[in-house]
């Protein structure tokens, strides 16, 4: 069953002279438990993409299927009990005022969960990290810990589908291998589906099962992994971006 | 030849739970080559780079037997000194260009007050200097781009300057402190190359601090590996994807690869000995 479909989507920024037409024309389709790829350089609407499906940019034309209902512009409750993101740099996107146990609290107060005491050492221990961490503060945390609670959040509402935005650039090659083994096992366990956005090549090709290389805002390829690993891309800027990263 | 020699250098930071140690006798030299310092954040390979040009300020403090440039010691110069020294003799790229080029300024200015802060020159003359640099830095429309301010500038072209203001006084070292972290796959090897090609024709050092441990392989001549403040292999470049010590070896095996899959990657191991051991000398 095909958990996320987009067809046609155009996004842009800004109006009249000044307008950036930031992804043009993007049709890509995600299978129910698979994970998806967008790889490109910056600037070429990969991450754009993402926040379009999230309504973090609202100017969207096309049509983006979720899990068989379309989106509307105003997303409903129910959407984001579907779908969830993950953020490039942790030490951003964690409020340095609360507390973990506030950050996950607030998400499932949100989500209408009533036994919040008992879910957050729950998220906790399914991210690896100990009750212990309950009660500290991001500045308390190392950058791996916390992207572990940046995804902890995420997971907080039960979503079937998470979006994953760089979520390892900023971190050490050692404790990437950690976050990408902790989604990877996260993935097999809750049945999710990914899609992530990095910009390096062998970061998705382990990750995921097929990819779509981007330029200037617009899909080229469309691949799967196998075809990847055996150097067969076909357009000429996959070829290049394959070069660059063997 | 030995442009630089570095003995027992160590950075102390004060802390309310005592002082904390970021870099813990290190000792290397650096001759006319590309030395490259890996690590992970924390394990004091940028406070290395900023130590030998003394850019660390209280409360923070810097030992050392000495840091030998040619004849001079670095270490007993005063601080007035050292502004001749920074620049001219050793200069520094950091690692965004967004934070480190000055916003108000053109491009073109900063580029000239690099110049004329070393060599004395006519205005005229530091112009044509500063136009040759940035063709020599494959910026085209260079007339444009002097008149530009910062923020017209891509992070690739603004890195590109950045080299280009600090190779124009000629320095004898550069200190590259993650040059590229900050730029696009694509791009990361375009500014490589330049910055090689520079290096190599001028005969200069290159200390090249980055985490990158592929990226360290294929671009230097010999490697320093830092963990925890000390040094903890040394190892020719070309031979790092044979180093020996867990820690290299842990770092290696925890990057996923195109050629080799694998359902789960490796996960560092750590070992507190690593730590305690002591710092390996980059002599060479």
């Amino acid at each position: 069953m095909t958990m996320l479909s987009i067809e046609n989507l155009n996004v842009w920024f800004g109006s009249h002279q000044d307008r950036v037409d930031a992804v043009r024309n993007a049709s890509f389709a995600v299978e129910e438990g698979s994970s998806f790829g967008l790889v490109g350089e910056s600037g070429s609407g990969k991450s754009t993409i993402l926040r379009a499906i999230t309504g973090l940019a609202p100017n969207w034309s096309g049509t983006i299927t979720v899990d068989g209902k379309p989106i509307a512009k105003t997303r409903e409750k129910a959407f984001y009990k579907t779908v969830q993101m993950v953020f490039q740099d942790p030490y951003a996107s964690l409020h340095p005022r609360h507390s973990v146990d506030q950050v996950l609290g607030e998400t499932l107060h949100l989500h209408g969960f009533d036994d919040i005491d008992k879910r957050v050492p729950r998220l906790l221990e399914d991210v690896g990290l100990g009750p212990r961490f309950r009660f500290r503060y991001p500045h308390q945390l190392s950058g791996g810990q916390r992207q572990r609670v940046a995804i902890a959040r995420a997971l907080a509402p039960e979503p079937r589908m998470l979006l994953l935005d760089e979520p390892t650039s900023a971190l050490d090659v050692s404790v990437q291998a950690e976050i990408l083994n902790l989604l990877t096992d996260l993935r097999a366990e809750h049945g999710l589906t990914y899609v992530m956005v990095s910009h390096d090549l062998s970061v998705v090709s382990h990750m995921c099962d097929r990819l779509a290389v981007m330029k200037d805002g617009e899909i080229v390829e469309v691949l799967g992994v196998e075809a990847l690993r055996k150097m067969q891309a076909t357009h000429p800027y996959s070829r290049e971006l394959l070069a660059a990263s063997v | 030849m030995t442009l630089l020699d570095v003995q027992n250098l160590w950075v102390k930071f004060p802390s309310r739970q005592g002082v904390f140690d970021a870099v813990r006798g290190v000792s290397f030299t650096l001759g006319r080559e590309r030395l490259g310092i890996v690590g992970e954040s924390g394990s004091g390979k940028s406070m290395t780079g900023r130590a030998i040009l003394r850019l660390i300020r209280p409360p923070g403090i810097v030992t050392a037997d000495h840091i030998r440039l040619g004849d001079d010691d670095l270490m007993t110069r005063s601080e007035k000194d050292m502004r001749s020294v920074r620049g001219r003799r050793i200069s520094m790229v950091m690692q965004d260009p967004k934070f480190s080029l000055n916003p108000v300024m053109t491009i073109g200015e900063q580029i000239i007050e690099a110049y004329r802060l070393h060599n004395s020159a006519s205005k005229s003359d530091a112009y044509q200097k500063a136009l040759e640099m940035l063709q020599a830095v494959s910026i085209r429309d260079s007339e444009r781009v002097m008149r530009a301010y910062p923020h017209e500038m891509s992070g690739g072209m603004g890195q590109r300057i950045m080299i280009a203001m600090m190779l124009i006084p000629n320095p004898q070292i550069l200190i590259a402190d993650e040059p590229t972290s900050a730029l696009d796959v694509s791009v990361q090897r375009q500014v490589l190359s330049i910055m090689d090609k520079l290096v190599k024709d001028r005969g200069m050092g290159l200390i090249f601090i980055s985490h990158d441990l592929n990226l360290v392989a294929d671009f230097c001549d010999r490697v320093l590996i830092m963990y925890s403040g000390r040094i903890v292999e040394v190892c020719q470049a070309d031979k790092l994807h044979e180093a020996k010590h867990p820690y290299t070896r842990g770092l290696l095996n925890s990057l996923p690869r195109l050629d080799a899959p694998r359902d789960k990657l490796e996960v560092l191991q750590r070992d507190p000995a690593w730590a305690d051991a002591a710092s390996v000398s980059g002599a060479q």
